[in-house]
């Protein structure tokens, strides 16, 4: 069994190199077919992996180097296969290997071709090591390394200058990569500060001594490192008010965003706040633990409102990423570990499907992503919007596809927990969530046809493609009946994980349900109304209302960016300004060259000593030899 | 009586004369003969301490700068026909060309 742990981490890492050794050559189609064959291979293992864990319950540990080992510190490079870790390295390497088949397809035309896929299999390699490590070091090397993964693939196509859009504040795939990549970094800092706070109080990294040791620590260290891990997986998850960069990196090709910015990456904070539920489940902590549910419960709320009035087909699916991701948060929050990590696979499946769908949309419309210019697309797209309609489902919450199982339960817990005014805001959020979901799908594939006219002619993706893109669409339609199973899995962890719902709950469970049923599918038919009629109803823009408040409040993300950019970006660049004239040019800079121009000069005057006439010289060593005389006998004065 | 101090002061009028020949004389025979005083200057200095702590190193040592001063002048004015056959002049002032 340890040989298939190196097998599922390291597959994944061969492909990258071998389409590294490929990276500035022609477009090579065996690179991708090699990378993703190396990536199954990773999946399988996985899959055995997770099979002899269900049956045999044995997690394995493997420690496959000695990695630091300086005084008292002592890290291994050690790896645990658990039920948490098992189900994330599944669903990762499964995701990782469709999109990699799907990118055969969609990056058929780049240039860049092998180097993406270098990129690509780099990416999963990072996020093997950090959902696999024993080690909060490990985490965080994989941690790293999936922003600089991300950073890499964000700025894939760096060349492209930047856009001038209407609503959004002109950006480039550089500069969201900038973003991502720095904001990450800030959020990494506080993730930092709580492995380092963990340290000094436990005296390991390892998963299992910080835990056991957590107990005996004081309540104000641990709500401290509570915290500082808190806004690391902020950052990474795209939480409020870390989150802009998620929407911006959609300037990322497709896949990435498929891969990166919807199944995998960004479901990291998620997994760290699940792995070291330990840490939040504990009394003292609580106060975090709610915290950490609020601020779910508000993203996921505030997500799905800008997701409304949206027009950008990519960034409303990053929308319901951010809003699917703090239904995940508000569940860990809660303690329901174990269905928030249900609903981060159940959610990886069908958002990497419906983004892999928004791909070939815009791979058959050139790059045009305004849902505006689309409509009645399912006449020339039959699969793309079998599939895209069957991800929407899934998303919006309609039994019994994926979606619903996971979501219900997360909103069933906030009532559990007594906490109405949550469960109150996911009701209502998960209403929008199916009303922008298939907005955005009757927009694309039903209505007016709108793209003819402005000289659209769409075709529908490579056949090889639909066929990959399948197991995604299985699996968002089954996923949430294997629900049951899955809880009797990840309960063998222990009681961390465990949560049930009390009996008062069970027994409205199934009008909380339908409560949830009812607001999704009125959503569904709202926008049926609104968007999906031809003829005399057909929808039309409206320019009076685009020019409303709210409308204006959401369209512009609630002016977020925009702050961020005013109190943010431009101070931070004008005090950076005058530092550089005045601190750095003025004070550090100038030091350092008074002191070299000062033994320049010296050097300059002193040359006329060397007359090259021997009198001189010797006139000059008797003064040298006076001197020294002079402060020997001064010196043994004073002594 | 002629005490130890007036042996020092005497050499150390020798080797002021000496160290003013070094630095004020322009031909290089002449520097030759101003250093050989110094080193005399020092002899005598060697031998009168010597005498007077009863130690015969310092005179010992009088007895090694001389060997040293007479094989010093005879590589120094083996030099010194060198630098004037090709020159044809001993003044420092002619002979300064490693100016820089």
């Amino acid at each position: 069994m340890e040989n298939l742990v190196y097998v599922a981490l390291f597959a994944p890492f061969v492909g990258s190199l071998f389409a590294a050794l490929f990276g500035m050559s022609q477009r090579q189609i065996f690179v991708g077919v090699i990378a993703s064959g190396l990536l199954a291979v990773s999946f399988i293992s996985s899959l055995l992996l997770a099979i002899n864990l269900y049956t045999t319950g044995n997690v394995i540990h493997v420690t496959m180097m000695d990695w630091i080992n300086a005084g008292d510190i002592s890290i291994p490079f050690g790896f645990v296969i658990d039920q948490i870790s098992v189900t994330m390295m599944t669903v990762v390497t499964l995701v990782s290997t469709i999109v990699h088949i799907y990118a055969i397809g969609y990056m058929d035309h780049d240039k860049a071709f092998n180097r993406f896929f270098s990129y690509l299999s780099a990416f999963v390699f990072s996020m093997l090591i950090l959902v696999m490590s024993d080690n909060f070091a490990g985490l965080f090397i994989g941690w790293e390394g999936v922003g600089v993964c991300s950073w890499l693939l964000v700025g894939f196509w760096y060349h492209k200058p930047d856009q001038t859009r209407e609503e959004n504040p002109s950006i480039s795939p550089s500069w969201a990569a900038n973003e991502a990549f720095i904001m990450n970094r800030i959020a990494d800092l506080g993730m930092l500060v709580g492995i380092f706070i963990l340290y000094w109080n436990t005296g390991s990294l390892q998963y299992d001594v910080v835990f056991a040791a957590l107990p005996n620590l004081d309540d104000a260290v641990l709500v401290t490192a509570a915290i500082a891990l808190f806004i690391g997986a902020m950052g990474k998850s795209a939480q409020f008010p870390l989150h802009t960069w998620l929407t911006d990196a959609m300037e990322g090709p497709t896949p990435v965003s498929a891969l990166i910015h919807a199944a995998t990456m960004v479901t990291a904070g998620v997994f760290l706040v699940i792995r070291s539920n330990p840490l939040y489940g504990m009394e003292a902590v609580a106060g975090v633990s709610f915290f950490i549910a609020c601020l779910g419960t508000f993203v996921a709320f505030y997500a799905a409102s800008m997701a409304l009035v949206e027009r950008d087909l990519k960034r409303i699916i990053a929308y319901s990423t951010l809003s699917q991701l703090g239904y995940m948060f508000a569940a860990a929050g809660l303690g329901a570990y174990w269905i928030a990590l249900f609903h981060l696979a159940a959610h990886a499946f069908f958002k990497a499907l419906l983004f892999l769908g928004g791909g070939n949309v815009m791979h058959a419309m050139h790059d045009e992503l305004d849902l505006f210019k689309m409509g009645e697309l399912r006449k020339k797209m039959r699969g793309t919007f079998i599939y895209m309609t069957i991800a929407s489902i899934a998303l919006a919450g309609l039994p019994p596809l994926a979606g619903f199982w996971s979501k219900d339960a997360i909103i069933e817990t906030a009532f559990n927990e007594h906490t109405y005014v949550l469960w109150f805001m996911l009701v209502l959020t998960a209403g929008m969530t199916a009303f922008y979901s298939f907005r955005q799908v009757f927009l694309t594939f039903f209505g007016e046809d709108r793209h003819t006219a402005l000289g659209f002619h769409p075709h529908e993706m490579y056949k090889f493609v639909l066929a990959a893109m399948s197991p995604l669409a299985v699996l968002a339609i089954i996923t949430g009946w294997f629900m049951g199973g899955y809880k009797a899995f990840i309960y063998q962890i222990g009681e961390g994980v465990q949560y049930e719902m009390s009996e008062h709950t069970h027994h409205l469970a199934t009008y909380l349900g339908l409560i949830v049923i009812f607001v999704a599918v009125s959503g569904i038919i709202l926008a049926y109304f609104k968007y999906a009629r031809t003829g005399k109803n057909a929808f039309k823009r409206n320019e009076e209302k685009e020019q409303g408040f709210f409308y204006k409040l959401l369209i512009n993300q609630y002016y977020v960016p925009k702050i961020y950019e005013e109190y943010i970006t431009k101070p931070y660049a004008m005090i950076s300004e005058v530092f550089w004239t005045k601190v750095d040019l003025k004070i550090v800079d100038a030091t350092v060259d008074n002191i070299a121009k000062f033994f320049y000069v010296s050097g300059d005057k002193t040359r006329a000593m060397q007359t090259g006439n021997l009198s001189n010289y010797l006139n000059w060593m008797a003064v040298g030899a006076v001197v020294l005389l002079v402060i020997a006998a001064i010196s043994a004065m004073l002594v | 009586m002629i005490g130890l101090s007036h042996y020092l002061i005497v050499s150390a009028i020798i080797f002021s004369i000496g160290l003013v020949g070094v630095l004020r004389r322009r031909n290089l025979l002449m520097l030759f003969f101003a250093t050989e005083v110094m080193l005399n200057a020092v002899n005598i200095a060697f031998a009168a301490i010597s005498h007077y702590y009863n130690d015969l190193t310092g005179q010992m040592f009088a007895f090694f700068i001389i060997a040293i001063a007479a094989s010093e002048v005879a590589v120094g004015l083996g030099i010194l026909i060198v630098l004037f056959k090709k020159h044809g002049s001993l003044d420092l002032d002619d002979l300064a060309n490693m100016r820089g």
